[in-house]
């Protein structure tokens, strides 16, 4: 359907190359004579085709385009993409592409050279593996990963290499005469899974994450074996079979070593340097996430420097950071490195893909021999399988759950090549080896076979094996309590038994962190905010914080969001470190999908206590909602342009911080509400004074807690009731019914039956509780208050579930809101 | 009980900790570190009793089993200690210390205030375990039974959660 109307776009794309192609031929041929043209200048000429001048970066760009332009052309047809990966897709584009350019000028002027490919194309794509790289389960399996990826890598290229070499004695490839070193060259450098290509396949096919990481974590921690692989066999080749003895080989193996854990050390040593600077750019929040992609580029480019292995460096350099820079930076600085390096990445892997299919249509480097290529696909597969199949059954026995069979057969199957192959080949030197072009055409069929047809075949076997898939399930909080509960569980029980397991390193480690590394590497206010189950907690006060928003906006209730007269920048209020705490609790979602982006703790709305205060409480309580409501929407909520008024700078992107509006606004507000109450029958005035002062004394007295918008949305509530800090549930859900009028056209009638019992003893009990309660900064409970509260808890637990039953089903969802943010 | 098999490989070790652990007063330092080390403890002697004997500590530890698959059911055994639902039991059992079949608030509450409690304020506590329970609570008795633990943890992928590799 869409395909006519993008032919338009193909026509156009393909004239636009020519276009290109063309001038630059021209002025590849002419470029010496122009340059000097200038010289005998007639006059002044009003507007000049400087192409010389912008010649490098503008076919830069327009590559660029180019191949954004495939992809956008590829994924505009769901249909095609759900077969066919589009990855294969971009490949084929690129020959069409080549096809072009070869018919325009008859040699290959665009293929994939290993400089663009080596130093621009793959570290985005490895920066930003290693940045979202799921640590907890990488490390976990750490020990299948380096199995497969050192031994399985080296038996690979060993067997391919000796495969091909007998079966060239065995007169399988005709005439062909190429040394052995030459084939284990061969075979190193096409041994290794590529991890561009498996991310490729893998990402539409959604299987188990175990499987996935084991894959992918293979494909990426082979580099250090492939890269010393292919120097060990380059230098013999060059060295010439008859040097070879052991001291070379021996130091071969220390080289690798050396390759691997340098390069993973030099990594881990730039991700610590990117913690530090993440500690100290507060001032600098503009330009935080370009330390993150330069630094880490520089790890790549170091690491390739001391020929260590770069993309192990790049790997363990996002490994070892990320959870610190999450937490030190701040929130938009999160996001926008996220997003930026998923821009890089994507745009490399289809810049990738694309020139790999456009360097294929080139005369000049195809070699055909039947017997070479066909055997390399069969070795390439078969010895993957065999060797994935005896790899895994040693580890099953040291694993806690050991990989299935199927699970088994996709590792085999999803051993795919990709470009790092091709660059590698790319790179042999003719001089040495006579054959490069057979390798080089070889290695391209692989590439393309297990791409294109592998990455066909992947979802269609992966659902015929009922292969476990990835599954996406909503956070709870009883789950990651009680995965902390498990982890605590099983540290003891090893320590029962006095055996030193999994979870006493684990554990060990974790205390570790918390007393240097947190120290070390984290912001302060960062650091206090760490804890994951109650990051899950904030998340899911944030989501429902949405839900309440959203459910409001849509029946027009808070028509606020309209107003731009009312911006409360709740900074100066709340305190600085209050709004540290919170974007840095949002920033970590190693674990979980990323929640939706507003600050919690909109306050429970007050409960109104009788019929005739409901008008004026109605007023002050959606003030007093508005204000929060409106304090989520203004943190974080797109702003409307009106309301960021840009000081033209480079360095402060500055939103509204007008502290002396905040202040009065907040101040009218609580002295509105205070009259709103104090004209209240039920005479809560005093109580109510009482916490509001011991509120804000509170505020001042420095708490080493955070005291998060949680909990000032209850202290306000608690305020104007009076009662300790702990939201009785019953108003809540009450107030919940009434304060949404888009969803409560009445009063319940029988709300004010309801509230007095419990308001009596409320009244009872406030009196002592609220400043003791407030007093507390955060020791738990003595049994003093616990019993002060019990009665307080019964009645409300009694009538709360009256209430619930009460309210309509039309706010049952309010009603779960309201519920759950009482404590 | 096939589990005992297992355990004789491990005997000496065993006997030396079971004998450790008959004493009331069972310190290992670890475990004082360990915020429900007290709880995991108390789990393994059976209620009312002051004293462990083997099969009753080999029965609690059995529980850490790796889930076996190709166990031969004996139909007459309700169900066995590694199964998941042994395995839920236990920790269900965990925060229950009053045996009553369901995790009340306070319980949860306790639980939580010694995992998290230097991080995090009262209130803050309250609400997460006020919200737990909402999550899990299904028939509205604030409460949760071993039903909807059950099923509240039913994605929890338990093979990795609760094994020991040692005990396979």
């Amino acid at each position: 359907m869409g395909l006519h109307r993008h032919a338009g776009l193909w026509l156009l794309v393909s004239a636009m190359l020519l276009c290109c192609v063309s001038p630059l031929k021209a002025e590849l041929k002419n470029s010496q004579h122009d340059s000097h043209s200038n010289s005998n200048i007639t006059g002044i000429s009003i507007v000049s085709f400087k192409w010389e001048h912008v010649k490098a970066p503008y076919i830069v760009a327009v590559w660029v385009l180019v191949c954004f332009l495939c992809k956008l052309v590829i994924e505009a047809n769901h249909h095609v993409t759900s077969i066919i990966p589009e990855s294969a897709l971009l490949i084929c584009a690129g020959f069409i592409l080549g096809g072009i350019i070869w018919g325009a000028d008859h040699q290959q002027t665009f293929s994939l050279t290993p400089v663009v490919f080596f130093y621009y194309l793959l570290p985005p794509i490895i920066v930003d593996s290693g940045y979202h790289m799921p640590n907890k389960l990488f490390f976990s399996n750490l020990g299948a990963i380096l199995v497969h990826a050192i031994i399985g890598t080296c038996w690979n290229a060993a067997t391919l290499g000796l495969s091909l070499w007998g079966c060239q004695k065995g007169g399988a490839m005709g005439d062909l005469d190429i040394g052995l070193l030459q084939y284990l060259l061969f075979g190193s450098l096409i041994a290794a899974v590529d991890p561009v290509a498996v991310l490729a396949v893998f990402e539409q096919v959604h299987v188990n994450d175990v499987l996935f990481i084991l894959v992918f974590g293979e494909s990426l921690l082979n580099d250090g074996v492939t890269v010393v692989l292919f120097n060990v066999f380059d230098a013999f080749v060059t060295l010439g079979g008859a040097q070879i003895d052991a001291v070379e080989i021996i130091k071969g193996i220390i080289s690798f070593f050396v390759v691997a854990f340098g390069g993973s050390l030099l990594g881990m040593v730039f991700g610590i340097l990117m913690c530090f600077l993440t500690r100290c750019t507060k001032n600098i929040e503009i330009i935080e996430p370009g330390f993150i992609f330069v630094v880490g580029y520089l790890s790549y480019l170091t690491a390739e420097m001391l020929s260590l292995s770069a993309i192990l460096s790049c790997v363990f350099c996002g490994v070892c950071c990320q959870k610190y820079i999450n937490a030190n930076m701040n929130e938009n600085s999160v996001k926008t490195v996220k997003y930026v390096m998923k821009v890089l990445a994507n745009g490399s892997e289809t810049m990738i893909f694309v020139f790999l299919g456009i360097s294929a249509i080139d005369k000049t480097i195809w070699v055909w021999n039947t017997g070479f290529i066909l055997l390399t696909l069969l070795f390439i597969f078969v010895y993957r399988f065999i060797g994935v199949f005896l790899l895994t059954w040693p580890l099953n026995r040291y694993r806690l759950v050991p990989l299935e069979f199927i699970d088994q057969l996709i590792m085999g199957f999803g051993g795919l090549r990709g470009a790092v192959a091709y660059g590698l080949a790319v790179m042999m030197d003719e001089k040495k080896i006579k054959e490069k072009n057979l390798m080089v055409s070889t290695t391209l069929i692989v590439v393309f076979f297990t791409v294109i047809i592998q990455g066909i075949l992947m979802k269609p076997v992966v659902t015929w094996l009922k292969v476990k898939r990835a599954t996406l399930h909503d956070l709870t909080l009883i789950e990651k309590v009680q995965n902390r509960v498990f982890e605590h569980m099983l540290v003891a029980v090893e320590d029962i038994s006095g055996q030193i397991g999994h979870n006493y390193f684990r554990d060990k480690w974790k205390n570790f962190e918390e007393k240097w590394m947190m120290w070390m590497l984290m912001k302060p206010s960062a650091r206090k905010t760490q804890d994951h189950v109650f990051s899950v907690f904030h998340q899911l006060n944030l989501k429902d914080a949405v839900e309440y928003v959203t459910e409001g906006e849509r029946s027009g209730s808070l028509e606020f969001i309209r107003n731009d007269s009312v911006l409360i920048d709740f900074k100066k209020k709340l305190g600085d470190d209050m709004l540290e705490a919170m974007p840095d609790v949002t920033a970590d979602t190693s674990e979980d999908p990323p929640p939706p982006l507003v600050p919690g703790g909109v306050t429970n709305p007050v409960p109104s206590v009788s019929l005739e205060m409901h008008e004026q409480t109605m007023n002050g309580l959606r003030e007093m909602e508005d204000l929060n409501s409106h304090h989520l929407l203004q943190e974080h909520l797109y702003k409307g342009r009106k309301q960021h008024r840009h000081r033209f700078s480079r360095n402060h992107l500055s939103i509204n911080t007008d502290e002396d509006e905040v202040q009065e606004i907040f101040q009218r507000t609580m002295r509105k509400r205070l009259e709103s109450f104090k004209s209240a029958k039920m005479g809560m005035a005093l109580p109510k004074t009482i916490s509001k002062h011991t509120k804000k004394e509170q505020q001042k007295t420095p708490n080493g807690k955070n005291r998060i918008s949680v909990d000032e949305g209850f202290n306000m509530t608690s305020a104007t009731l009076g009662s300790h800090g702990n939201t009785p549930s019953l108003p809540v859900s009450v107030a919940g019914g009434i304060e949404n009028p888009a969803f409560m056209a009445d009063l319940d009638p029988v709300v004010p039956l309801q509230i007095p019992p419990w308001l009596a003893e409320a009244e009872l009990d406030s009196g002592g509780v609220a400043p003791s309660q407030r007093a507390q900064a955060r020791p738990p409970l003595t049994a003093g208050d616990l019993r002060r509260l019990a009665p307080l808890r019964i009645s409300t637990q009694s009538t709360d579930s009256f209430m619930m039953a009460d309210i309509p089903d039309a706010e049952h969802n309010q009603h779960h809101y309201c519920a759950a943010l009482h404590t | 009980l096939s589990f005992l098999e297992c355990s004789w490989r491990f005997c000496g070790r065993f006997k030396a900790l079971w004998m450790k652990a008959a004493l009331p007063d069972f310190k290992i330092r670890e475990l004082t570190e360990n915020p429900i080390g007290g709880r995991i403890i108390a789990a393994f002697f059976p209620p009312e009793k002051e004293r462990l004997d083997f099969p009753s500590f080999v029965r609690i530890l059995a529980h850490f089993r790796p889930i076996g698959k190709n166990r031969s059911r004996d139909r007459a055994q309700p169900e066995q200690a590694n199964s998941r639902t042994g395995k839920l039991k236990f920790a269900f059992e965990l925060y229950d210390q009053d045996r009553d079949g369901k995790i009340s608030r306070e319980e949860l509450l306790q639980v939580l205030r010694a995992m998290l409690g230097l991080q995090v304020t009262e209130e803050q506590l309250r609400s997460i375990a006020e919200r737990a329970i909402q999550e899990a609570d299904l028939d509205g008795d604030g409460a949760i039974s071993f039903d909807e633990f059950k099923k509240s943890l039913e994605k929890v992928d338990m093979e990795h959660k609760m094994n020991i590799r040692f005990l396979k």
